[in-house]
């Protein structure tokens, strides 16, 4: 009781393998797309990579750069498939490699899938990796002398005026952390010595922010120093200032950007896998069609395809007792050795001998 | 005695047609990107219009625009008389038109030197329009209330952080402008008041720059305020300091970037003329040598083609008669006039 039978004539055969070489080329096409949308989305994750903390969101690109590559080659050895269908002494080599074919094409959708599923889930660690990565840029800020961290005032200058964002939650991150370096500071100020010794760490602490916070749309020079101080500057309000820094933290506007980045991906990811199922369902209706025209002995004549030659319970119950022959072709049993063999010989003959009267 | 003559049998004919086709198509797409440089000139100019007081000449990205459709329509048409040339039934019915064409073509060459010409002298125009509207728009970064100007503030900060640059010719531009708007001055304060009257025109001038000319690059957090005071700042010499902010003036930055797009687009425009001329000197050889089958029903036959069908001096005497014979039909001749009137 075969699943989902369809006649073919050899005319719909033929329209069937040249429909199909067309399929598997656009999603060759298709597979090409999404490696580059992988090599993309990793150089904009590698861009930042010094404001964060671990790589576990490289997953996302890495899949989609290994599932690109992967769906460039199977779906170009369909379109072999596809050419040598019509032609009886080609196709039967392709007979075994076709089952490794689907089996692969399956791993591939799941995959795929996989990836949309990470790109949600990932979120949560993304943050938490730019959550770390950030406030260690802004502790390190004005370590312009440290070797392996002089780079990283230049870096959050640029981020922050690149994203338009301000500090890691927002610009109260900056009053926290000591941002100019003591190589800058007139220890003999008394203004100085006052901050100094406000805090228990000793560090220079102010209401301040960098350069790079400053908000160009805002119609005021901008004001960066004594923020919470309103009679520091003439007309200011500390409470209902807006548009004077930018108002978004850093980790925000790297997670929505990201996100919106892999969401953009998505449909491109959505359609390969349509594309891919529907490869895969086509090639197993043609070789299906092709090979019981084969064996009908009447290659021009009509034939039947099919997607599973028993129903799904019973196609599940082969694999399994398959499965199990090959485990137990791998076990050592001395006393039943010999009987295990002959017993896997009885099972193999038995299973050569049902093919032929379904098809 | 013919200029340049080739010999052609039939397998040079199709050679040429076919390599002929090919380069036209080609010609095809550099007009295309002729024409896609010229939108993307004219953009530019328009992003960067208030920095030129909105008075930039869009002449060099409207010839662009003109020159990269010609381009397009005469290759194009080119291309399909390649493709019929031959068929001798088809070909025919274009044989009337070439004339024409390539004298088309020749104008059309003319008119893309033109352009060449004009995109390496319109610098100067660029160069002079940028010194104006820099100046005007650093004298007007403070009025953020006034319609027509409130952005004036925010395009020049994006232009400086963008281009890298501070003010004209150097940060020093902001020193002799007042930059902060009135609103935001306490004229009860003694310092202001003093400012504001240590100058003739009562402007708020200060040795600061903002925020925009800063430099990341720089390891010390940015020193905005009393640039030229050494003693304001700890460990400072303004007379050595180089990474602080930006030491470009913005005029030069912003010169820079639009000459090297308009060198490149010259040079590119000096490739298509070289490209025109092959274009035009093959179609010549291929009509010639159609035309000078000796037996049109046997495509077989041997045919001469040539540039010129005299020399060149011999051509040129012919083209200047007869300007002078055109010239000459206008001409009221004294003699003829009694019999007609």
């Amino acid at each position: 009781m075969v699943l989902l039978k369809i006649k073919f004539t050899q005319q719909r055969r033929v329209h069937l393998a040249q429909g199909l070489w067309l399929l598997s080329w656009m999603a060759v096409l298709w597979g090409g797309v999404i490696f580059f949308l992988g090599v993309y989305l990793k150089t904009e994750l590698l861009r930042r990579a010094e404001v964060m903390d671990n790589t576990e969101i490289h997953v996302v690109p890495n899949i989609l750069m290994m599932v690109g590559l992967a769906s460039i080659c199977t779906n170009w050895v369909a379109s072999r498939v596809c050419q040598d269908s019509m032609d009886s002494t080609r196709f039967p080599r392709w007979k075994v490699p076709l089952l490794a074919w689907f089996a692969v094409s399956a791993v591939l959708c799941c995959l795929l899938i996989a990836v949309v599923v990470l790109s949600y889930a990932l979120q949560g660690s993304l943050e938490q990796s730019l959550k770390v990565g950030l406030r260690n840029g802004i502790r390190f800020y004005k370590d312009t002398d440290v070797p392996g961290r002089c780079f990283q005032k230049e870096t959050i200058d640029r981020l922050q005026m690149e994203f338009l964002c301000c500090g890691n939650d927002n610009f109260k991150d900056w009053f926290e952390v000591q941002w100019v370096s003591n190589r800058y500071l007139d220890f003999t100020s008394k203004d100085v010595k006052d901050r100094i010794r406000s805090n228990v760490d000793g560090r220079y602490l102010l209401d301040g922010v960098p350069f790079s916070c400053c908000n160009p749309t805002s119609p005021r020079p901008c004001l960066r120093y004594h923020l919470t101080d309103n009679n520091a500057h003439f007309s200011y309000d500390y409470q209902s200032e807006e548009l004077n820094l930018y108002s978004r933290g850093c980790r925000q506007a790297l997670t929505d950007y990201y996100m919106e980045l892999m969401n953009a991906t998505g449909p491109g990811v959505v359609s390969v896998i349509f594309i891919q199922l529907s490869v895969l369902l086509s090639l197993r209706y043609l070789q299906t069609a092709v090979e019981t025209a084969m064996v009908l002995e009447d290659p021009e004549g009509d034939s039947e395809g099919y997607l599973l030659e028993k129903g799904v319970k019973e196609t599940i119950e082969d694999l399994k007792t398959n499965a199990l022959t090959i485990l137990k072709f791998g076990q050592v049993d001395p006393d039943a050795a010999e009987g295990s063999s002959e017993a896997a010989d009885i099972e193999k003959d038995e299973k050569d001998a049902p093919p032929t009267p379904a098809s | 005695m013919a200029f340049m003559p080739v010999k052609f049998n039939l397998q040079k004919r199709v050679k040429l047609a076919q390599g002929l086709w090919m380069i036209y198509w080609l010609s095809v797409i550099v007009g295309i990107l002729l024409f896609g440089l010229g939108i993307f000139f004219k953009i530019e100019l328009r992003k960067r219009s208030e920095m030129m007081d909105n008075n930039e000449s869009h002449l060099v990205p409207n010839l662009l625009i003109l020159v990269g459709s010609l381009a397009c329509g005469l290759n194009a048409f080119g291309g399909k008389v390649c493709h019929d040339s031959l068929d001798p039934i088809k070909f025919a019915k274009w044989k009337p038109m070439l004339k024409p064409f390539l004298l088309l073509c020749c104008g059309f060459n003319a008119l893309l030197l033109l352009t060449a010409l004009l995109c390496f002298l319109m610098q100067f125009a660029v160069y002079l329009t940028l010194a104006e509207g820099l100046k005007n728009s650093i004298k007007f970064y403070k009025d953020t209330d006034t319609p027509g100007r409130c952005f004036m503030k925010r395009t020049l900060d994006m232009t400086q952080i963008e281009f890298r640059c501070c003010g004209n010719n150097n940060f020093r531009d902001w020193f002799e402008v007042q930059w902060i708007s009135n609103r935001y001055l306490d004229m009860s304060n003694d310092l202001v008041k003093d400012r504001v009257l240590s100058n003739v025109e009562g402007k708020y001038l200060m040795d600061s720059v903002p925020f925009s000319c800063c430099n990341p690059g720089s390891p010390r957090p940015c020193i905005q305020h009393h640039l030229t005071n050494n003693s304001a700042h700890y460990d400072y010499d303004h007379r050595i300091e180089e990474l602080n902010i930006w030491t470009r003036g913005c005029r030069e930055a912003l010169f820079y970037y639009f000459s090297s797009i308009m060198n490149s687009i010259g040079v590119l425009i000096i490739g298509t003329i070289i490209l025109e001329s092959v274009d035009m000197a093959g179609l010549k050889y291929l009509t010639t040598a159609l035309d000078t089958m000796e037996d049109p029903e046997n495509p077989e036959c041997e045919s001469d083609g040539w540039l010129l069908e005299k020399g060149v001096k011999e051509t040129m005497g012919e083209l200047f008669a007869k300007m002078k014979t055109l010239g000459k039909t206008n001409q009221v001749v004294e003699g003829e006039d009694a019999p007609e009137g």
